[in-house]
């Protein structure tokens, strides 16, 4: 016969959903979700692996596909780019290893963000399972595929024969800062894209946008007159938190306080979108 | 604390997103032109429970009965926690277990055993109960080698034993079922059935949705009777079940013991 599979007495979980709720209330079940989410850690790391295993199950190199594909496009760009805008390769072949890099995260996390709900409704009609859960998936499983497209980095670090020094350490708190940003990103997208189905097109056409007028291709100093005009650009102001030191460089304090107060503005609006919404979403999937 | 379940004034509607509804342009164009009020008032929804009072007490095994879309499974999703109520008050002390879905959010392309592991890890059991339930479930889905293959490739019975294994392996205080349990191929059933009946005689609470009038008869000790997502009746089994159907379940009363009254 089958086996009783008890947790502890501790356990004991207590489900209290009610109506009418005012703000304070939203946000403590806000809180509540994101807390349950922290306790089924180890389900969400599982669950993004699996993610990227599935992805490549029965390719020989698995993710490292992506690492390749990466290398080959840097590769091909840099000779090009760098005789287009007629800086040496050796000077411009890292910088654009690290935009490429980190912007293929970016332009990725957005366009899965959208799905990061309505994917999932197979389990949220199914299980009571905490939304950021499936929103950190989305994240972890980014970050996943980030990690294997560092090593072009090193690479070309390697080859190029330089090094980002000590500065690059400072890519770490970067690095913190764009998971809470991915974080709130997600949140935001995936309940507006549950709800309102044609928001994917226009994120996919944003992004692009955004890809020519940041500094991703070419070198930020290369805008002369309106060089006042590139923290506006909260892409810039990001990618410089981590692109910049990865490169040797110590991002300005202009684009730490204007990516600092960006990622401030996103994050309250996702809390606010979050707690709002939360309870409707399984109605919008 | 023992389990209980407390339902008060609980109104649940459906909207109805339709093609235009999720439509970003729409909503941005009436509010532009300001019909957004009636836009909103137009917007269709399904009133899927209306005005639902009970509370149910540990030991106590209800069935619901009613025709379809009575709303039967959506009182069972917004006891899970799914569906959050529009109006009104849902209150659940206790381990919850929701068998309402045969699938249980299995993901179709990982293989049977990673499927069984994400379900652990949802539960939050660790490494050591992962491995016990891994176990338990192989053996009584008898899937052998199929285990390590995709989902997607079992055999419909295969899934459905895939499926009734993981949900009866873990021990809930309340025990949320549909009825997409009862079902299932007849050799399997008998051993099913005990399994089943097991996990039911181990819950505090069950909470069952099925047409199958005679399984609710064996295991109820009360039934709702929903109809157009209103309770008609509650009370006793036997009470209830004989104005639903206009005739007592077993003229020649059996006297056959409920499942749950054992205890």
């Amino acid at each position: 016969m089958s086996i009783a599979l008890q947790r502890g007495a501790a356990t004991e979980v207590t489900l209290e959903l009610h109506s009418g709720q005012s703000f304070e209330q939203r946000q403590r079940q806000a809180r509540r979700d994101l807390r349950e989410a922290v306790r089924l850690w180890r389900l969400c790391w599982t669950l993004a692996f699996l993610d990227i295993r599935l992805r490549y199950r029965g390719s020989m190199l698995g993710p490292f596909w992506l690492t390749l594909s990466t290398g080959a496009m840097v590769a091909a760009m840099g000779v090009l780019y760098s005789e287009l805008f007629h800086i040496s390769l050796h000077e411009y072949l890292p910088f654009l290893t690290v935009s490429l890099v980190l912007w293929g995260f970016i332009s990725t996390l957005f366009s899965e963000a959208c799905y990061s709900y309505v994917a999932n409704d197979g389990v949220i009609r199914t299980i009571r399972i905490p939304f950021t859960l499936c929103a950190a998936r989305t994240v972890l499983r980014n970050l996943v595929v980030l990690a294997h497209n560092i090593v072009i980095v090193a690479a070309v670090d390697l080859f190029v024969r330089t090094s980002p020094g000590l500065a690059g350490l400072l890519a770490i708190p970067g690095l913190a800062l764009w998971i809470i940003d991915a974080l709130a990103i997600v949140i935001i997208l995936g309940a507006l894209c549950a709800r309102f189905r044609d928001i994917p097109p226009i994120v996919a056409s944003v992004v692009q946008m955004s890809f020519f007028v940041t500094p991703v291709l070419w070198k930020p100093q290369l805008v002369t007159s309106y060089q006042w005009l590139l923290p506006v650009n909260p892409f810039y102001d990001l990618l410089e938190m981590i692109r910049g030191p990865l490169l040797g460089e110590i991002p300005s304090a202009t684009a730490y306080a204007a990516g600092l107060g960006y990622s401030l503005l996103l994050c309250a609006a996702a809390w606010f979108l979050f707690a709002r919404v939360r309870g409707r979403i399984a109605f919008w999937i | 604390m023992s389990a209980h379940i407390e339902v008060a004034g609980l109104n649940l509607n459906f909207p109805l997103y339709h093609a235009s509804g999720r439509s970003l342009k729409k909503v941005v164009f009436s509010t532009v032109t300001g019909r957004m009020g009636s836009d909103a008032k137009h917007r269709i929804v399904v009133e899927a429970l209306r005005d639902i009072n009970f509370s149910v007490r540990a030991g106590e095994r209800v069935g619901l009965i009613g025709p379809n879309g009575a709303g039967k499974t959506t009182l069972l999703r917004t006891l899970a926690g799914i569906y959050e109520p529009v109006d009104g008050r849902v209150t659940l002390c206790g381990r919850l277990n929701a068998l309402l879905d045969p699938s249980l959010g299995m993901n179709y392309d990982l293989t049977g055993r990673e499927n069984i592991m994400l379900r652990g890890l949802y539960s939050g059991l660790d490494q050591a109960a992962i491995r016990q339930l891994e176990e338990d479930v192989s053996v009584f889905a008898e899937l052998g080698e199929f285990l390590d293959l995709p989902v997607r490739i079992y055999s419909a019975g295969m899934m459905v034993r895939l499926g009734f294994a993981m949900a009866t392996a873990i021990r809930p205080q309340v025990l949320l079922m549909d009825e997409w349990i009862l079902a299932g191929d007849a050799a399997f059933w008998d051993r099913a059935l005990l399994r089943l009946e097991d996990m039911v005689r181990g819950a505090e609470i069950l909470v069952l949705s099925s047409h199958n009038l005679y399984v609710v008869a064996d295991w109820c000790t009360r039934v709702l009777w929903l109809e157009q997502g209103r309770v008609r009746e509650d009370g006793p089994t036997e009470q209830v079940l004989e104005h639903y159907l206009g005739h007592p379940l077993r003229p020649q009363q059996e006297a056959k013991q409920p499942v749950g009254a054992a205890r």
